[in-house]
């Protein structure tokens, strides 16, 4: 494989065929994350100030936590993420992650993923590095074909 | 044309994989950094970023007063689900593996 160096601000994009309201619910609510987020359950008022936490399906272990920044419901939700789930992620700085839902013609709705202020957290910008893909293509398959992902 | 043919489209080119290399190793960069790393005109180079930015392989940027050009895995991943998925790993959910992945380093 070619070495990289994990970005320091990463983005993903995709279009989805479903509305901004039910991507919003997507990406806030448990039963619709265990079916996409790598069977995470999410907990968060999502307001600001809020704790954001992603949970382990089975369990009460955090695997993600930070804190709420900034919402604007069905449009965009900012917060800051440390991934617990790797004790050398564990300790870096916390990063962010902006959600920005966009409606497009056609019944399309498009989702981009900024996940930056890495520049501190480099074993974290390495780890999410695939997953971010992964997550919205799991996502945009549930919501277009109410199924997860199969292999 | 559907979303698969213009990534099929945009990748059946040496200088847009050239270009999302470039883009691979170090992103958010700007039309005249990514115009030095090929033998191209700036309006060769816009025209394959724009067929590139049409497949959603490419996704641009405002930052203050420059345009950032960043690579987008995502339309590749889901050919990889689509596609490669299908005829290699049929009996694999690859969410299942992820998440025992996951579980097993928590």
């Amino acid at each position: 494989m070619t070495t990289m160096t994990a970005q320091t601000t990463q983005v993903y994009s995709v279009f989805i065929r479903a509305t901004p309201e039910q991507v919003w619910d997507a990406i806030t609510k448990p039963e619709f994350t265990t079916r996409y987020f790598h069977g995470t359950r999410i907990e968060s008022t999502f307001e600001p100030g809020a704790p954001y936490l992603s949970l382990a399906g089975d369990g009460d272990e955090t695997l993600v936590d930070g804190e709420v920044l900034e919402s604007d419901p069905p449009r965009m939700l900012k917060h800051t993420w440390r991934a617990l789930y790797d004790p050398e992620t564990a300790s870096e700085p916390f990063s962010r992650v902006t959600w920005e839902i966009e409606p497009q013609e056609g019944g399309v709705t498009k989702l981009t993923v900024v996940h930056d202020q890495l520049e501190a957290a480099p074993k974290t910008a390495e780890s999410v590095a695939g997953g971010w893909s992964h997550v919205l293509s799991g996502l945009k398959t549930l919501l277009e074909t109410g199924e997860p992902l199969q292999g | 044309m559907t979303d698969d043919d213009l990534v099929f489209r945009a990748l059946a080119d040496p200088t847009r994989r050239h270009l999302l290399d470039r883009l691979f190793e170090r992103d958010g960069r700007t039309l005249t950094e990514l115009e030095s790393e090929v033998e191209m005109t700036r309006f060769g180079v816009m025209k394959h970023l724009r067929l590139l930015e049409e497949a959603g392989l490419v996704v641009t940027r405002r930052e203050g007063r420059q345009k950032l050009h960043y690579l987008n895995p995502v339309p590749i991943r889901l050919i990889h689900d689509r596609w490669i998925d299908k005829y290699t790993e049929r009996q694999v959910s690859a969410l299942a593996n992820l998440k025992s992945e996951l579980e097993e380093t928590a």
